[in-house]
């Protein structure tokens, strides 16, 4: 194949893939573009192993069968409630390949005509195995945190800000050696530590905070990707990685917008210090039972249903899911409002729903639905804490103040199912519990709606 | 404990601070129920009804009193009643104890602890307890039901074979709990509603009730938060402006209730004669405030009274006795929940805690001591005032800002511009053309990224990162190129590559087709 052939296929599946992620602006068309994603990724496979650089080896073939295999075999398997755990996993590959690539890149160096070039692909090699390594053990941790594997705990370090500014600067130090011909060693000390400041920054990162985390390892993966193409000279790799790069760094800036949180403080982790005590809170938690709720909501002419991290802990989907097509039947308006940061994922409570067969046009955002609690008559809360948070509003001493929230507590009656009294994932207590238009239905999400489902046919 | 309920020796008075459904609820907190005989005759209950359920019915009021260790009543206590008191007893009753210092005394000289049912605080906790909204209630209600009764037209408006009837026009002047209820009435009888209060915090209550709020334009509006949820009396200025309003609503008005009552101080006059003189013949008056003077001067308390230009003033006092039935089943669940709070372990022991803010701000005598007035509330009563608002800004103001804002935004992205190409002018000078060409590439990218991604609707968010995930698997190509090489090292490494970056393709597109296909309208 000629260069002029192969470059007109990258640049088609460049086309192929805007166009896929553009397509994501809405349900419908989302299923068409995600063809156009897998055609531009076989123009582009096809083309590069036509290269006359490329042969088809038993290597070459043995390797995307069996990659295949695995990467079939996962996405069928994949429960909806894990998909951050597969999406975090998914990233740590991409960084790997990107370690290898480099690594490879430095095994057999390509000829290189002047020394400018020389110099660039030296930096060029550093950075893609850099940008890789953490991505890939970054994502390792992050996939151990959210497969509950590891602690969902922030692990703080004393002086962590100091260790990472030093194994930053050793990588540079390590850098200048490399470009000096001090040998390939270098660069392996430097994946080594790449790897380390990688585990280090997610392992001080709270559970509340992995939505920002796996989109900043996406953004990460794509700038790997990125950093490659510079490295081979290919252009298809710089632009696809660029996509995908600034595809993650917005996600994680809006989730980061939806938390009040500034981005490099989420980064480099720990919670925001509040600056005075709590307010306290007066009254009591007021509990209900099943034939509470099920009367509140038999009087109930609209409901919304705000569904949280704790619904997918509890595969409860199907129950909310059930829930609403009842409440439907019987007449009553029925919508869900869906926090930005809620689940541990981008989109996580989206997919759950969409998997329990809730259509989507009932699931609102946040800012649709916010101004419509005051008018409606039950809100159910379940498992969801910190983003129904009055305290975010009500106290400015309180570590989420001016986050937005959803301002359940304007409407007639709260109803939240919760596990126990205890605190969300922030550990940050929640005066909504103990408001008076509010009544706890406490116990395991499912478990409760699944009685409640027999109160209502 | 024993707890009894004697009947009440006022004359008219029909209510009883003991239903047999509240008895039910005493004993079950552990309490033994006595009532005097025929105590609840008057309001519905008959003797064998509290028989039926447990209850002890004692004939006389002094064995009542003899054997009960809490009693409940309704009206504040007689002399007689109090002498018949003994050290340690407790009173559960209204009490008036701002004008009634002497029964204040003799309750305290007789060692008694009483518990005064309008000194219940006006908290959220308490409100189950306020015995005086429950009161206020039914006397709206009751207001309008007995303004009807002596009104000779329909409330509604109606077009019949007959003829035109138009709908009577009501207004409520004092918009509480009695005055709500009030509007509440009137308005579900169909007539026109109109309602005024001289805090303007209530209008939003007043129009969520339906009624028109008659606003009065003054700079120094009070805030009725700070006392309570009471009136405070207002400033002769105000009066006056207020009195002109009046003035002019008087001729159209057919039936006017007014229940503004400032507390411990006589019934302001709000309507005055000529204001009487100016109404039709065939309006009527109902003086919720009869009992303090009356918010108009006409009223005579206790009566109705016909005026020379056949307007009907109505001053009743005994509006929730006129609904017995109803009044005390409220009252005797009031009594019941103060009882439930004085009982803390629901063992049958009274506990008489002085550090619980509702039971203490209620108690004026507690073991020979007189404990009126209360301390102020360890909590607000009604929400603190909220934080004063920012000045509005004008629209110039505004305008100003905005521009400002944009000059600022401006200025930041010129800097930044300027900042980029000195950078892109900085790598150009030393880095080799083909480099230069990857770059250009590189940034355009980022930018279409940018673009492309903002559009992707939030409930995808979830579906883009498995799609952007699977699309940089694309790394494969570079692996693709690396396979060939000599090194076995870089050959295995570069296979292993390969084989990652599939999983990440394959596993990444077929999950996302999943997810996407779950999405379905309903």
């Amino acid at each position: 194949m000629t260069i002029g052939l192969q470059t007109a296929a990258y640049l088609v599946a460049t086309v192929l893939f805007i166009l896929a992620l553009g397509g994501l602006s809405n349900q419908e068309k989302a299923k068409r573009a995600v063809w156009y994603g897998i055609i531009g990724m076989a123009i582009a496979v096809v083309a590069t192993i036509a290269d006359s650089n490329v042969t088809i080896s038993q290597l070459l073939i043995g390797a995307v069968l069996i990659g295949t295999a695995i990467g079939a075999v996962v996405a069928v398997r994949v429960e909806m409630t894990g998909m951050p755990q597969l999406v975090a996993a998914l990233h740590s590959f991409v960084g790997l390949a990107a370690v290898f690539i480099g690594i490879n890149s430095d095994l057999e160096p390509p000829e290189l005509a002047t020394n400018a070039h020389r110099i660039i692909h030296e930096v060029e090699v550093f950075l893609g195995v850099f940008i890789g390594a953490i991505t890939f053990t970054g994502s390792i941790v992050a996939y151990g945190k959210l497969a509950g594997k590891l602690g969902g705990k922030a692990l703080i370090l004393p002086g962590r800000h100091l260790w990472n500014i030093l194994m930053v600067s050793a990588s540079l130090v390590l850098m200048f050696m490399y470009m000096n011909h001090a040998g390939s060693w270098t660069l392996y000390m430097m994946t080594i530590l790449a790897m380390v400041i990688g585990a280090h920054l997610v392992l001080a990162i709270g559970g509340a905070d992995m939505p920002v985390v796996v989109s900043m390892l996406n953004s990460y993966s794509g700038w790997a990707a990125a950093a490659t193409g510079f490295l081979l000279g290919n252009d298809l790799l710089i632009v696809t990685g660029a996509l995908v790069g600034s595809s993650g760094a917005i996600l994680s800036y809006i989730m980061c917008r939806a938390m009040n949180r500034q981005f490099l403080s989420v980064i480099l982790g720990g919670f925001g210090d509040a600056s005075g005590p709590a307010m306290d809170i007066e009254g009591e938690q007021i509990a209900i039972d099943v034939d509470g709720v099920g009367a509140v909501l038999d009087d109930a002419d609209s409901v919304i249903i705000v569904p949280g991290y704790g619904m997918a802990v509890a595969q409860a989907q199907q129950s909310v899911s059930e829930l609403t097509r009842r409440l439907r039947a019987k007449g009553k308006e029925v919508r869900f409002a869906i926090h930005p940061v809620a689940g541990r994922l981008p989109g996580h409570m989206n997919v759950l729903l969409a998997e329990a067969k809730v259509p989507y046009d009932i699931v609102l955002e946040m800012d649709e639905v916010n101004e419509d609690f005051a008018s409606t008559d039950v809100v159910i809360v379940i498992g969801s804490n910190d983003i129904v948070n009055p305290a975010a509003q009500e106290d400015p001493n309180s570590p989420i103040a001016g986050m937005p929230v959803l301002e359940v507590w304007n409407a007639n009656q709260v109803i939240v199912s919760k596990r126990g009294q205890g605190t969300g994932y922030s550990g940050i207590e929640n005066p909504l519990f103990y408001k008076e238009n509010t009544r706890m239905f406490y116990g395991d999400a499912k478990a409760s709606l699944d009685q409640l489902l027999t109160q209502i046919s | 404990m024993r707890i009894g309920s004697p009947k009440e020796v006022m004359p008219r008075e029909a209510r009883v601070a003991m239903t047999p459904e509240s008895a039910l609820q005493l004993q079950k907190l552990g309490h033994e129920c006595f009532i005097e005989g025929g105590a609840g005759a008057l309001a519905g209950f008959s003797d064998t009804d509290y028989q039926a359920v447990g209850v002890t019915v004692v004939d006389s009021a002094k064995k009542l009193f003899d054997s009960a260790d809490v009693v409940a009543k309704v009206r504040p206590p007689s002399d007689t009643e109090l002498k018949r008191m003994k050290q340690g007893q407790t009173l559960v009753s209204f009490f008036d104890p701002a004008g009634n210092k002497p029964l204040l005394d003799l309750a305290n000289g007789r060692r008694a602890n009483v518990i005064a049912m309008e000194m219940v605080p006006r908290i959220s906790r308490a409100q189950k307890m306020d015995a005086l909204s429950s009161m206020a209630n039914i006397a709206g209600y009751r207001a309008v039901i007995e303004a009807g009764n002596n009104f000779g037209r329909f409330f509604t408006g109606q077009v019949t074979a007959a003829g035109k009837v138009p709908p009577a026009k009501v207004l409520v002047v004092g918009a509480g709990v009695a005055g709500l209820a009030a509007i509440g009435t009137a308005q579900s009888l169909g007539a026109v509603v109109r309602a005024f209060d001289v805090r303007p915090e209530v209008a939003e209550q007043i129009e969520s009730m339906g009624a028109e709020f008659l606003f009065l334009e003054f700079d120094d509006n009070q805030d009725g938060a700070s006392t309570g949820g009471y009136a405070a009396p207002s400033s002769p200025e105000f009066r006056e402006k207020q009195l002109a309003l009046f003035m002019e609503q008087a001729p159209e008005v057919d039936i006017l209730v007014t229940t503004a009552l400032i507390p411990n101080r006589e019934a302001p006059e709000l309507w005055t004669k000529e204001m009487v003189a100016a109404m039709k013949s065939g309006s009527v008056i109902v003086d919720l405030a009869a009992e303090k003077g009356g918010n108009c001067k006409l009223t005579v308390a206790d009566e109705k009274i016909v005026t020379d230009n056949g307007v009907t003033i109505i001053g009743y006092t005994d509006f929730p006795s006129r609904m017995a039935a109803q009044s005390s089943t409220l009252y005797a669940t009031n009594i019941r929940h103060m009882i439930t709070d004085l009982t803390p372990n629901k063992d049958g022991e009274i506990v008489h805690d002085m550090e619980d803010d509702v039971i203490r701000s209620s108690t004026v005598t507690f073991s020979g001591e007189i404990t009126y007035p209360p301390p102020p509330l360890k909590v607000q009563a009604i929400a603190s005032t909220p934080a004063p608002r920012a000045p509005e800004k004008s629209p110039e103001e505004k305008a100003e800002e905005q521009a400002a804002a944009m000059a600022k935004a401006g200025r930041q992205q010129t800097q930044l511009l300027v900042l980029g190409a000195i950078f892109m002018g900085l790598i150009g000078v030393y880095a080799p053309a083909d480099f230069m060409q990857h770059f250009i590439v590189f940034v355009l990218a980022v930018f279409v990224g940018f673009q492309v991604i903002w559009g992707v609707a939030h409930s995808l968010h979830t579906p883009l990162m498995a799609i952007t995930n699977a699309i940089s698997g694309i790394i494969i190509v570079g692996a693709l190129l690396q396979l060939d090489v000599q090194n076995s090292l870089a050959q295995i490494l570069a296979g292993v590559s390969v084989l990652i970056a599939t999983i990440n393709i394959v596993g990444g597109f077929m999950v996302t087709r999943r997810m996407l296909q779950m999405f379905q309208k309903s």
